[in-house]
């Protein structure tokens, strides 16, 4: 059960949250323009990798609001929090 | 009883007060302080259970959570009974009942008994092998295998128990309050840390506060004495919450850590009422240190297993601590100095010692020379050859061991013995560190898995950590302490500890006998009757990794989790695969670390507070008037109400007949209810939904479907354009929740720069939806001067209206193609409009109907129900709704999924309507469609969504999906049930007012 620091809350019980996935999917400016294998790239690929992995989460049963994590998927730690639209960070 | 199997003990037994028990039908006695298994020894018995497979005879092997023998089913009330309690572990009340639970049917005389002698046709895997085949025949042999293993009965009843959960927050938590955590705890504590300790037991301090030898000194007084001490002063210290009776089930990540507080179980059952009968605290710790001790281990020899034969740690503890013998001819076996304390107290409690047989060829330190100088007789370099004893030991058999350790030579030697106390050296208990996730490294010296990696702000000291003797213990407990919690002095830093040294070590995991290995009986783990045999032969078998092993030898699957067992197991492994024991590495462990009720577990959440249910401001009035309810998401809607003991049927027959011809009510309250506002609000709904929203005019309702970016329907509903920049959307009851969490994330993570708010409405407004051709007249009564004209309030219009101060929006919708109203008020007067309605409906025989006419009627339509007729595998073109889908917008959620190669194809499923021959025959919802039910395999079309009996049409009516569905209408096609074929014809969605006139009344 993490503990997770919202940026807007504070510190908050894993169970106030949901995750979103992986984060830095920006939805396509214009869908139409794109051939089907674009377009499945954008909704259906998403990494599954051993190490620091980027997503979002949500402080659902708090602020509601959405932000950055980057975790580290071979020991649930998390390296950094940060808000939508910042960048990633080098990790 | 006959023997003299107590001593006399005031310290932590009180022999004033007698309790009476009831072990197997017969009554007999212990003292406040015993738990159950040394009131048992202190009767002389020892027999208490029958192993798993053979239903060998077992006795009390232990004195703590590693018990594998004694466990029993305490209790014999239906609701209350408890199976699977360790005796080691439940302290003694009066009137306490139990019994053996492995056995049938007694455990003195067991019909599986003829098992162990059928043992040779009982290897491991043989329950795989044998039962598997023919797979017809498992439901008889499991009949019988279910009749002869019973791990104990579970309750029949619901529990009646209280249980508790508590959140608990602390710097550092100390799990283990022997010696090592109270020396933790009072330096944290120092510190101004705010400690919480907990301990299993009643008491604490561990083993060192029953330990009474002369040799083992702390800044010069008995350590035991020392340690009560320190035990004074951490109980008056503020910094420290002690929690006792307490043991830790789980440590997961992020230092959250599940412990679990037994209130009751020590009290006569008298005394437990309106009590909490055990707690869970849910802990988040800054700091863990892990004080959990060590195990000692059997040694694995021919007929290890029989009553009598214990670990000598747990023959220590029933003299020193409960003031009991285990035996009258005790004999010690070992492989280390340990033991020798054994002996010690043996010699101290005035209790007969026939002999120590150590397999190492001499021992110099302290302890032993001091053993030596009792006269007592040591076997040195000797091993147990046999045992002997059906239900009692009562002879041992030894001898000599060869250079090499793998053979014995030279005669047998009997002795005498009704006690065997073995030694195979301690285990670390690293558990909790490794259901953490830490990694483990092996220690060849002592032949232990020790505590290594870990990411988590923890430490392991004492013996968890592999420290065993008295000075190792203390002083690095201190010096890992103040490193872990960065504090330079403490007021243990000049402690003087004195103890004897272990110079000499042996180990042999597999000890010979003079028999063949074939011919004996080595266990391992005793609850799952596994064997060093077993063992060998999953390796001969090609199983290599221990997880293969453990699972196809049941080694360590017993409810103990091979807390004794598992070592034995991968030593004996990597002798036979001449692999080093550090590079096998060791099978998982899972929580809970002991078992867990689960009571526990769900807490105060049974019952009406099992999950959370949502009513509507109108919910007592559908009570009160007979309502039935079907649960939706989280919702209690009526579901019909049946008149006069009418099925369920005729009420809904009744009902959607009265909502065509003159009128029905419908509480709407539970659909979602999403207030958006701001300045691009307009845009955001042309982006959300599939269809067009810049022309709607304020005052005007229009139908959405929402789209996942998919493409496939994600729900739909009634948006109102309440203001320039205001609209009120209603979404699915179920889907409510999700729409809202869905548009908030398209708001805050790509779209930011739309001026749009959303606000969750829908617990704030109650809506009655009143339809039917009289629905004008009703509504026209209760809003006299409400101009209802066509032309002033047309379909798919809104007005708002006060009705005695009362702020009224009133939407004409239809969700039933019946002329309709919706009028919603904030939720409080909620039942007073409703009452409203009903009292102007009167004459109109106003009828409230439930969700299931509602289906009816919107089905008749061939009106979707999202969930219902969709699964998340359907588009808007599936459905046949082409026409909601616009041709001019660039985009919108889902739009360019819509003609990706796979939503284009034309033999996807889609949406038809489906009649019966028979007009009276109704469908199964998940009923499948088949075209040709003999050609096999039989290829399935698809499925029936929705099925109805429509009174108006007097026939059945059905939606379906359909592989090329729109192709198909006037096909014939069958759908095949268990005891009949329907025959069905494809026909359109709506069955009912196509050309739409019933909207207008
Ligand atoms: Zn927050």
């Amino acid at each position: 059960m993490f503990l997770i620091n919202c940026p807007y809350c504070g510190e908050r019980d894993q169970s106030e949250f949901v995750s979103g996935g992986e984060a830095h999917i920006a939805r396509p400016k214009q869908p139409t323009e794109l051939n089907d294998d674009q377009w499945a790239e954008y909704l259906f690929m998403r990494k599954n990798i051993k190490g620091i992995q980027f997503e979002r989460w949500n402080h659902a049963h708090g602020c509601r609001k959405w932000f950055n994590v980057a975790r580290d998927t071979s020991n649930d730690k998390i390296e950094k929090i940060y808000k939508m639209g910042e960048q990633p960070p080098k990790l | 009883m006959s023997k003299n199997l107590r001593i006399n003990n005031k310290q932590f037994v009180d022999e004033t007060r007698k309790l009476s028990f009831i072990f197997n039908g017969k009554k007999l006695y212990g003292y406040k302080g015993d738990t159950l298994a040394s009131a048992l020894l202190s009767n002389d018995i020892h027999l208490v259970g029958r192993s798993f497979k053979y239903h060998r005879p077992r006795g009390i092997m232990t004195s703590g959570s590693e018990e594998p023998n004694a466990i029993l089913q305490i209790g014999n009330d239906d609701a209350l009974t408890d199976p699977n309690v360790r005796a080691t572990e439940i302290e003694l009340y009066d009137g306490l009942i139990c019994n053996s639970q492995n056995c049938w049917p007694s455990v003195k005389f067991d019909i599986g008994g003829i098992n162990n002698f059928l043992s040779p046709l009982l290897p491991a895997g043989f329950y795989y092998k044998t039962f598997m085949w023919p797979a017809s025949f498992w439901e008889k042999y499991e009949y019988f295998i279910r009749k002869s293993a019973g791990l104990g009965k579970s309750p029949k009843k619901q529990d009646p128990d209280m249980y508790d959960h508590r959140y608990m927050h602390c710097d550092i938590l100390i799990v283990g309050g022997g010696v090592s955590g109270l020396i933790a705890a009072k330096i944290a504590s120092d510190d101004n840390k705010k400690v919480l300790l907990l301990e299993d037991k009643e008491l604490l301090g561990g083993s060192l506060i029953y330990d009474d030898n002369d040799i083992s000194k702390i800044d010069n007084q008995k350590s035991s004495e020392w340690l009560k001490k320190l035990i004074e002063n951490i109980k008056n210290d503020k910094n420290i919450i002690i929690k006792t009776r307490t043991s830790l089930a789980a440590y997961h990540n992020y230092n959250f850590l599940l412990a679990r507080q037994n209130l009751t179980d020590h009290l006569s059952v008298n005394d437990r009422s309106n009590k909490i009968r055990q707690r869970l605290y849910k802990i988040r710790a800054k700091k863990v240190i892990i004080a959990t001790g060590a195990i000692e281990r059997p040694q694995v020899f021919h007929n290890n297993d029989r009553p009598g034969i214990m670990l000598a740690s747990a023959v220590k503890k029933y003299i020193d601590y409960y003031g009991v013998r285990c035996g009258l001819e005790n004999v010690i076996f070992t492989n280390n100095d340990s033991a020798y304390e054994t002996a010690l107290s043996l010699y101290k409690s005035g209790t007969k010692l026939n002999a120590i047989i150590d397999i190492r060829d001499n021992s110099s330190s302290e302890i032993v020379n001091k053993v030596k100088s009792l006269g007592i007789q040591i076997y040195w370099n000797h091993t147990v050859v046999n045992t002997k004893g059906y239900k009692r030991i009562n002879k041992i058999t030894i001898m000599k061991l060869n250079d090499k350790g793998n053979d014995v030579v030279g005669k047998k030697i009997e002795l005498n013995c009704d006690c065997l106390a073995i030694s195979g050296g301690w285990t670390p208990m690293v558990h909790l560190f490794t259901q953490s996730g830490g990694k483990l490294k092996f220690d060849n010296k002592d032949n232990i898995f020790v505590p290594d990696k870990t990411n988590l702000n923890q430490l392991s000291i004492g013996s968890a950590k592999g420290d065993f003797e008295l000075d190792d213990v203390l002083k690095n407990s201190i010096k890992d302490t103040k490193k872990f919690l960065q504090i330079e002095n403490s007021n243990f830093d000049k402690i003087d500890v004195k103890c004897s040294k272990e110079k000499e070590k042996k180990n042999i995991w597999l000890l010979p006998s003079d028999k063949p290995l074939s011919k004996t009986k080595p266990f391992l783990d005793y609850q799952n009757d596994s064997t060093a045999k077993d063992i060998k032969l999953a390796l001969r078998e090609g199983f290599k990794s221990i997880e293969h092993v453990k699972r196809y030898t049941t080694t360590g699957m017993g409810t103990d989790q091979g807390k004794l067992a598992n070592m034995h197991a991968l030593g004996i492994v990597a002798d036979t695969t001449n692999t080093n024991m550090g590079d096998l590495g060791t099978t998982t462990f899972r929580p809970p670390y002991t078992p867990l009720t689960f009571g526990t577990i769900v807490g105060r959440n049974v019952g009406q507070f099992f999950d959370i249910f949502r009513k509507t401001p109108i919910h007592d009035w559908h009570v009160d008037n007979n309502a039935k309810f079907e649960n939706v998401g989280q919702w209690k809607r009526a579901w019909y109400y049946p008149k006069d003991g009418e099925s369920m049927h005729d009420a809904v027959q009744r009902e959607s007949k009265a909502a065509r011809e003159s009128s029905g009510i419908l509480d709407a309250s539970t659909l979602g209810k999403i207030d958006i506002q701001g300045t691009d609000a307009n845009e955001f709904l042309n982006r959300i939904y599939t269809n067009a929203w810049s022309k709607l005019q304020i005052g005007k309702c229009r139908y959405g479907l929402m789209l996942n970016e998919d493409g496939m329907v994600y729900d739909d509903g009634v948006t109102t354009k309440l203001g320039e920049n205001h609209y009120l959307m209603t979404t699915t009851t179920g889907g409510a929740a999700n729409v809202m969490s869905k548009l908030e994330d398209y708001l805050q993570t790509e779209w930011p720069e739309l001026d749009v708010f959303l606000t969750s409405v829908t617990d704030h407004y109650a809506t009655a939806s009143v339809c039917g051709p009289n629905a004008k007249k009703i509504i026209n009564k209760i809003f006299k001067n409400l101009d209802l004209s066509d032309e002033s309030f047309p379909h798919m219009s809104f007005k708002e209206v006060k009705l005695d101060n009362i702020n009224c929006r009133i939407m004409r919708i239809s969700f039933t193609g019946e002329l309709s109203y919706e009028i919603n008020v904030e939720a409080s007067y909620g039942k007073y409009i409703w009452e409203k309605c009903i009292g102007a409906g009167k004459e109109f025989n106003i009828t409230p109907y439930g969700t299931e006419t509602m289906h009816l009627l919107r089905a008749e339509k061939g009106f979707i129900i999202v969930g219902q007729d969709t699964d998340g595998t359907m588009t808007p073109v599936d459905l046949q709704m082409d026409w909601i889908i616009s041709k001019k917008k660039y985009d919108f959620i889902g739009k360019r999924s819509l003609y990706r190669s796979d939503t284009i194809r034309e033999d996807r499923k889609q949406l038809v309507g489906l009649l019966t021959d028979d007009p009276n025959e109704i469908l199964e919802e998940g009923a499948q469609i088949v075209k040709d039910e003999n050609k096999k395999p039989v290829n399935m079309l698809g499925h029936v969504t929705s099925s109805y009996f429509s009174p108006t049409l007097k026939k059945s009516i059905a939606l379906a999906v359909l592989k090329e569905g729109k192709k198909l209408k006037g096909q014939k096609l069958l759908v095949p049930m268990i005891d009949k074929t329907i025959k069905v014809t494809v026909s359109d969605t709506v069955f009912l007012d196509k050309e739409n006139e019933r909207i207008n009344g």
